[in-house]
Order: C-alpha cells, then sequence, then structure tokens
C-alpha cells in the first residue's frame, strides 16, 4: 500500500512539475512578445479570474455550461444505454441500427449547429442538441461493444443457476459490460464539452464559457478567453480525476477487469 | 436432494460448411442418485457435449435425457456445473457473492442466502476468503470458489466438465481428494468429464470411456474400489491399466513392465 502511495505522489509531483515548466515557458512568451494584451502574463490573466470570480460572471456561465453538458448527456444516456443493449442482445436491432450509427458517428456534432439553429432556433434548445448528438454516439458505440465483449461462460453460468432474462441482464450483462460502458461514458463527456463550447459559441445561448470566449473576442480580450480556457481544463481534470477515476477504483479496478493504468 | 439420470439413444449432429459432424451417436446410460459418474475419452470424443446436454445448453438431435425422472426441457430441472475455465466466476462479485448468485436467482431472502453460502465456502475451504474478488484468487482457489457455488442452490446433479485441467498437478491431487469428500458430504449424483484415467478411477463409481470420430460409448467399467482411494495401491494401478487398455491407449499387456 504505501508503495503505491509513494508511486502516486511521485506521478503527482511530476505532473505538477510539467504544469510548471508549462506556465513558466508561456511566461517567458507573454513578457517577450509585443502585446502583453493579445498574450497577457499570467499575473494578468489571474487577475482576470479573480475578477470574474469575485463579480459572479465565472460562476454563473459556468453552471449554465455545466447543466447542459449534465442534461445533453442524461438524455443522451437515457436513450443510448438501452439501445446500446439491446444491439449488442439481438441480431435484429444490430443490423437494423448500426449502419445508421456508423454513419453517424463520424459527422463532428459542430457541423450540425447551422441546421440545429435552423430548426430549433439560435439558444439553448440548439446548444443543448448539438451536446446529445456529440454524447450519443461514442456512448451507444461502447455499450454496443461492451455487451458483445461479455463472456459466453457468464451467460451460461447464470442461466444454469436459474437466471431469468431481467436478472441476466441487470446481474450479469451490465456488470460485465461496464468496462465499456466507462470508457464510453469518459469519451461521451469528452465530446459533450467539445459540443457545448462550440455549441455557445455558434448557437449563441444566453450565458456560457462559449459565450464569454465568443463575446471576448469581440474586444480583443486575451486574457479572459484564456482565463476560461483555464477553467475549461481544471473542470476536465476534475472530473477525470474524481469522478472517472473513482468510479473506476470502485469498480471494475477493484474487480480486475480493467488494464492496469499503472505499469 | 439427489436426481437420477437416463440417457436413452441421444445422437447430437451439427452442421458445419462442410457437411454435418456427428458428435455424439447413440449413447445411453444411466447415473443412480447420489452415483458418481466419470466419462473419459479423448478430445473430439464427444464427452463435453454429452455434458453440455446434460446442462441444457444444448440439445439432443435425437434420443432424450431425463433427469430426477422428467424429462429435460420440459420441466425446470436444477443443476449445477462447473467448468474448466476459471474464468466462470462473475469477476464483479466476491467468493461469497458469487456463490449467493444460484440462492438470489430463487428469491432466498439475503440473510439466508448468505448463511447457505458461507457454509458451501468452508465446505471447500475458503472461508478466509469469502469477501475476495475472484482475480485474487489463484486457479485451484476459483475451481473451489465454483464448486461452492454450484451446490449452493441443492440442485439434484453436479456436472463437473473437466474442471481441474488446467490445474498444475499438485493442486489437481487435493482438488480430487476435495471432489471426494464434498461428494462424500452432500451426496450429490455427479457427472464428471475427463481425459485423466488416473482422475477417473480415484472419483468414480463408475467410468464411462468414449470412442472419437464419431463419439461413442465404447464401455461402461465399475470401479470396485474402497473408499478413500489411495492412488498407489496395486488395484488402483491394475484398474487404471485396465481402463487405459479399454481406451486403447496402452497395448494388452504383455512384455509392458509395471510403471
Amino acid at each position: 500500500m504505501s508503495r503505491t502511495r509513494r508511486i502516486r505522489s511521485a506521478g503527482l509531483i511530476r505532473g505538477v512539475l510539467a504544469v510548471l515548466i508549462c506556465l513558466a515557458l508561456w511566461e517567458m512568451f507573454a513578457r517577450t512578445s509585443r502585446s502583453t494584451s493579445l498574450t497577457p502574463p499570467l499575473e494578468l490573466i489571474g487577475q482576470t479570474l479573480a475578477g470574474m470570480l469575485v463579480d459572479g460572471t465565472l460562476l454563473i456561465n459556468t453552471l449554465h455550461t455545466l447543466g447542459r453538458v449534465l442534461l445533453g448527456f442524461c438524455i443522451a444516456a437515457l436513450i443510448a444505454v438501452p439501445l446500446g443493449i439491446l444491439m449488442g442482445r439481438s441480431r435484429f436491432a444490430e443490423r437494423f441500427f448500426l449502419p445508421v450509427v456508423s454513419v453517424l458517428l463520424p459527422i463532428p456534432s459542430l457541423a450540425w449547429v447551422p441546421l440545429f439553429t435552423l430548426w430549433f432556433g439560435i439558444g439553448n434548445t440548439a446548444t443543448i442538441c448539438v451536446v446529445v448528438y456529440a454524447a450519443f454516439f461514442p456512448l451507444i458505440y461502447n455499450v454496443w461493444a461492451g455487451v458483445r465483449s461479455v463472456l459466453p461462460i457468464w451467460t451460461r453460468a447464470a442461466t444454469v443457476m436459474g437466471a431469468g432474462r431481467w436478472a441476466l441482464w441487470r446481474k450479469v450483462v451490465w456488470p460485465a459490460s461496464l468496462p465499456y460502458v466507462i470508457a464510453g461514458t469518459r469519451l461521451s463527456v469528452g465530446r459533450a464539452w467539445i459540443g457545448v463550447i462550440g455549441g455557445e459559441m455558434l448557437a449563441s445561448p444566453t450565458f456560457g464559457l462559449g459565450q464569454i470566449i465568443f463575446n471576448a473576442k469581440e474586444f480583443l480580450n486575451a486574457s479572459v478567453m484564456l482565463s476560461v480556457l483555464v477553467v475549461i481544463g481544471l473542470i476536465g481534470v476534475i472530473t477525470e480525476r474524481f469522478i472517472f477515476n473513482a468510479l473506476e477504483e470502485a469498480t471494475i479496478r477493484k474487480w480486475g477487469m480493467a488494464a492496469s493504468a499503472r505499469r | 436432494m439427489a436426481d437420477g439420470i437416463e440417457v436413452r439413444g441421444v445422437t447430437f449432429e451439427y452442421s458445419t460448411g462442410l457437411g454435418s459432424v456427428l458428435a455424439v451417436k447413440d449413447a445411453s446410460f444411466t447415473v443412480a442418485p447420489s452415483e458418481f459418474l466419470c466419462i473419459v475419452g479423448p478430445s473430439g470424443c464427444g464427452k463435453t457435449t454429452i455434458l453440455n446436454m446434460l446442462a441444457g445448453f444444448l440439445a439432443p438431435t435425437r434420443g432424450e435425457i431425463l433427469i430426477g425422472g422428467k424429462p429435460l426441457g420440459k420441466a425446470k430441472t436444477d443443476r449445477g456445473v462447473v467448468f474448466q475455465d476459471f474464468a466462470q466466476l462473475f469477476p464483479w462479485r466476491t467468493a461469497l457473492a458469487n456463490v449467493e448468485f444460484g440462492l438470489e436467482m430463487r428469491g432466498v431472502g439475503k440473510a439466508e442466502r448468505r448463511a447457505t453460502a458461507m457454509e458451501y465456502i468452508r465446505l471447500v475451504g475458503l472461508e478466509k476468503f469469502s469477501s475476495t474478488y475472484p482475480h485474487q484468487l489463484s486457479g485451484g482457489m476459483q475451481q473451489r470458489v465454483a464448486i461452492a457455488r454450484a451446490l449452493a442452490y441443492n440442485p439434484g446433479v453436479l456436472l463437473m466438465d473437466e474442471p481441474f485441467a488446467a490445474l498444475d498437478a499438485m493442486t489437481r491431487d487435493d482438488m480430487q481428494g476435495l471432489v471426494a469428500s464434498v461428494w462424500a458430504a452432500t451426496k450429490k449424483t455427479i457427472v464428471y468429464i475427463t481425459h485423466n484415467v488416473a482422475e477417473a478411477v480415484y472419483l468414480g463409481d463408475k467410468v464411462i470411456v468414449m470412442a472419437a470420430h464419431p463419439g461413442t460409448i465404447r464401455q461402461e467399467i465399475r470401479i470396485p474400489l474402497a473408499r478413500p482411494r489411495d492412488p498407489l495401491s496395486d488395484e488402483f494401478i491394475a484398474t487404471q491399466r485396465h481402463l487405459l487398455t479399454v481406451l486403447g491407449a496402452r497395448k494388452p499387456p504383455a512384455r509392458a513392465a509395471a510403471e
């Protein structure tokens, strides 16, 4: 245990060091460039960030963006999970849906924004549609692959022990597909972030981090843009460490079903 | 609870791209309640196919199978199955929760199924590992959990498909002793598939020897040895020699010196 803790803290130190080096490089670049307003040094970014924190713009816009990601992801999951399971278990459903999924999967969600705004008008609905679209395909694809990865020996063992259809899905197929489902969720949330920021820039709903970036461009305010980027990065790190890592630790890593991340 | 098994003229045929293959041809045998039957034969003799039909994973092309007097597939029959593959355990459940699965499917309450499962965990000697996940257990331990899991819901017959074939020789010896004592304690009807003649002689009341291409029953041999059996005794070795001769793995005795 202490060995893993030592390895983990060593990893943390290395990670922090890498970030510090990047910051130092940026600072050097910022200080030597001609215009500090276009490439603001760290101090200026810090001030801007603090200002946005204090006057509440950061909070309200972050909440809007997070809300859209969450809502969009939930809607996507509500459709993608049952449909993915169905595709994995039924040949017919697979033949029916897979071609559609395969065609829609590679289309970038942002390519739909003009159409969505045409259909739903500028604003929140179109933005959330983009998020749903972005989140949907990686998830359904992985749920489908996960269900197909379930070892036949597990379903056989469960059936012979008297598992009915429902118990088989809930107590065998679902936990057995979790490694893929978690991987899919991770990808899906990542895509949802791309979708939401892009959607907020192009479909201009009121509030949203994408909106702040877009509007700041009008005023050539690079430090606001960079501040928002920092916030987005931080949210990403937090979701990864505290949600996905914790989720994996409590499930597939504990069960020995995840390929170990540390070698 | 122990059920008898009757296999009547069972044939299993499947088709490949090149035509149909006769995996099992006209097999008939019976297993009395609480009897220990071993089926030995070379690979491709259809012994696993027979087990899969007994388990209900495959339906015979012709013939019928009765367990506890009831035709298979019509009535809901309870069977426990132990596979060769260690991966049979559910990795997302602890050893104890794996053993609880069958009871859970029968709607047994939590406290009761926990207690029953614990009994069987104890029966296979793993009480210290009840809250361990399968990936942290050795192959032999995983197979013990699988045995406990197949017994916990008290099925009438226990079907075992080369459960120790992938274990090292020493662990396998231990596990055979364990199966013999579990059988003595639970008095289940057991059908045990193996390609290991010594294992069959050590465990079985009766051994069915099969031949390959097509899979047919060559001979049914009763093992008259008293239990517990001593694998180094003369009778044990003589029985083993006889079985090997029937299998065709060994030329009839003449010059061959005693092993």
